[in-house]
């Protein structure tokens, strides 16, 4: 029993070393370099300039809407008894995505910028219509794959329409809207980071606090219910836990793609455990130090040039979910009423 | 003195609001086996997922310790019920005493967090289904029956007062099928537990039930203690069997006997025939046998099997009539079996009815 805490306890050191290496690394690198006593100095000065106005409030953005994927992407796999559930692969950023995109062009036609708070109940909503939709699925598709290849297809068809709609809108910060749609953290400001947060770390202290009927639940939900489990109460909970998570993210980053299941993944890897009290937290390290990495190359690979998020998360995270797919055999849905 | 744990009153129990057994009025003690049989698709396991709550009741009430379960919180029911399933549990990076422990959820706070009294519980469980050694191994890469028992384990980490189980020895070969009813008969009598399960198997279900009750259609078609339950035409009407036979006081069941005039007689006592009147049925050969006591031990498997027996009445020597009617019928067959070695006074006659067919050159050798 011991041994295994000492593992725990290791982890989560190596993680939190690797955020904080990431962090300075990603605040460093650009296409301006920046000595370590700049960096100090911007910090105690607060003064906009590159570092403290335009790359750190990036770098944070990046670490924490990761990490609140990769927990939103935990709590579907296991609402979903399925570890290659994830609000990307399920269609749920998409929705998010296409109602933002809905209120951002409705909003701007009428010459107002929409805020950070309006764009979040947008993604929020359209998050909502999507998993309602895999849900109502869910009851007829027990295949898992199927039901991931259903959500992608619903991803498919918000993209479509989002295309559409951005296609034929006139104005000039479509281009922002274009950039967003694709998935980026560019441009985010201090006050963006301050709204996420207050959004996203009440609801990941709610998702850690429902680690026990989280750990029931992934036994099963006849056995979760006998154990006291309030079945419906918890459902409801744990979807709207996970569906305010992906939209967060969507509504200032855009869609990020196969971050919530490569992350989980890997930590449940790493730990060799798959109890929420250690992964909950541990997926939200690492998912933010994915996307801190993943984010350094978007910015460096190419530089001057920003490649979208999304594209670099995919090349990382696609081959984890390939392994997971091919490992399962044909694995299934766990049988629910 | 009986103490009722768990009752049902007018229970009515489906699907998505529809009907499927209604009137279902159940009575189950402390320390006492309940065992639902009957066909497959009779809605056994209906009954035991709407009593532990995982279907909505149509109608009725089911009463635990005197309460109506309507009124309590699923804490308060998951400290006195505990349940194990069937169906796979594959549950991810999970080992046995991970999957145990699950079982103390109803006794942990916020967080779940394991206390050393809660760990000293589930060593115990563990230790009384004979998993010790398992603890640290990982649940997903043991066999079926350990798993059955880590899952009975951490049913009992639940520290139950009923026990409720739906098929827990189906896919589990005959060794890991006794242990397991071993161990729940030894909790039931030292804990006084009630147990409420089903069960396909119909000679185990005699065996260890207190109280059997038989589901078929829409009804409790009847129910009571084992030895009015399992009656020879009984069973068979339960399950719409009409092929074959089943042997109330063995449990056991015989296949169809094949039709026909008899071709051979064997000539059997004693259980010497018994594996003679098996081979024969497996050829499809009919044939007949004698002549046996109807006390003999070969008898029910001849009366099943046999398109003829000649039979003579318990504990008397075979008689004149009797071996007549057997020279008679020999006579009309082809061949003749003996396994019979011994004969006694009670059997003279089966030596002289040898002796004949030895004479007429129909002895065979087996």
């Amino acid at each position: 029993m011991r041994k295994v805490w000492v593992r725990y306890c290791a982890c989560f050191a190596l993680l939190a070393v690797l955020l904080a290496a990431l962090l300075v690394w990603n605040v460093c690198a650009g296409s301006v370099e920046v000595s370590w006593g700049e960096i100090i100095q911007a910090l105690l000065r607060r003064e906009n300039g590159i570092i403290w106005g335009i790359r750190l409030p990036r770098v944070l953005a990046a670490a924490i809407l990761g990490g609140a994927l990769s927990v939103s992407g935990f709590l579907l796999q296991t609402f979903f008894a399925n570890p290659i559930a994830g609000p990307f692969v399920l269609g749920i950023s998409s929705g998010a995505k296409l109602v933002v995109s809905l209120v951002m062009i409705g909003l701007l036609s009428r010459g107002v910028t929409a805020g950070s708070m309006t764009l979040i109940l947008g993604a929020f909503m359209g998050s909502m219509v999507s998993m309602g939709f895999i849900l109502l699925l869910s009851r007829r598709v027990r295949q898992m794959s199927m039901l991931v290849i259903c959500g992608v297809m619903i991803g498919y068809i918000c993209s479509a329409v989002t295309d559409f709609l951005v296609t034929f809108a006139d104005d000039s910060n479509i281009v922002n809207l274009h950039n967003w749609s694709l998935g980026s953290f560019s441009g985010t400001s201090w006050d963006n980071v301050g709204i996420m947060s207050w959004v996203i770390f009440p609801a990941l202290v709610l998702a850690f606090l429902m680690s026990k009927p989280i750990g029931a639940y992934q036994m099963g939900e006849v056995y979760a219910r006998s154990m006291g489990v309030n079945i419906r109460r918890f459902r409801v909970e744990l979807i709207l836990l996970s569906s305010i998570l992906s939209a967060c993210v969507t509504a200032f980053a855009g869609p990020i793609s196969f971050v919530g299941i490569a992350a989980p993944h890997l930590i449940k890897g790493l730990f060799r455990t798959a109890k929420p009290i250690v992964v909950i937290p541990a997926c939200f390290l690492g998912g933010a130090v994915f996307c801190l990495f993943c984010d350094l190359i978007a910015r460096t690979a190419f530089a001057p040039r920003d490649v979208s998020i999304s594209s670099v998360t995919a090349v990382f995270g696609a081959p984890v979910v390939i392994y997971l797919m091919a490992s399962r055999k044909g694995g299934r849905v766990k049988e629910g009423v | 003195m009986r103490e009722i744990y768990l009752r049902t009153r007018d229970l009515a129990v489906g699907y998505g609001g529809k009907t499927l057994i209604r009137d279902i009025r159940l009575e189950l003690g402390r320390g006492e086996i309940m065992t639902l049989i009957g066909p497959n698709g009779a809605g056994k396991s209906t009954i035991l997922k709407s009593i532990i709550r995982q279907l909505t009741l149509t109608g009725g009430t089911v009463y635990l310790d005197g309460r109506d379960m309507a009124g309590l919180s699923e804490r308060d029911v998951a400290r006195r019920m505990s349940v194990l399933m069937t169906g796979s549990l594959h549950p991810e990076l999970m080992t046995c005493f991970d999957v145990a422990a699950t079982g103390r959820y109803p006794y942990t706070g916020r967080l779940g967090i394991l206390t050393e009294e809660d760990r000293r519980k589930v060593e115990e469980c563990l230790e009384l289904v004979h998993a010790g050694a398992l603890a640290d191994r990982d649940f997903s890469r043991i066999s079926d029956g350990q798993r059955q028992r880590v899952l009975l384990a951490r049913a009992l980490c639940q520290e139950p007062e009923v026990l409720v189980l739906d098929e827990p020895t189906s896919f589990l070969d005959i060794r890991h099928k006794l242990e397991l009813l071993a161990i729940l008969k030894d909790m039931v009598r030292v804990r006084k537990l009630a147990v409420l399960m089903s069960l396909h198997e119909l000679d185990l279900a005699q065996k260890i039930s207190d109280y059997v009750v038989c589901v078929r259609g829409d009804a409790i078609e009847r129910q009571g203690p084992p030895e009015e339950i399992f009656t020879a035409g009984y069973m068979m009407t339960l399950y719409g069997a009409a092929r074959g036979s089943y042997n109330a006081l063995f449990g056991s069941l015989e296949l169809e006997a094949p039709r026909g005039e008899p071709e051979v007689f064997v000539i059997g006592g004693g259980g010497a025939g018994i594996p003679v009147y098996r081979r024969l049925q497996r050829q499809g050969v009919p044939f007949a046998a004698g002549v046996l006591q109807e006390n003999d031990l070969d008898y029910p498997v001849a009366a099943a099997l046999a398109a003829r027996v000649v039979g003579e009445r318990p504990f008397c020597p075979v008689g004149e009539a009797a071996f007549q009617e057997a020279a008679e019928v020999m006579e009309r067959c082809g061949r003749v079996l003996c396994p019979l070695e011994s004969f006694g006074p009670t059997n003279e006659r089966n030596r002289t009815l040898r002796q004949m067919a030895e004479e007429a050159g129909k002895l065979e050798n087996i």
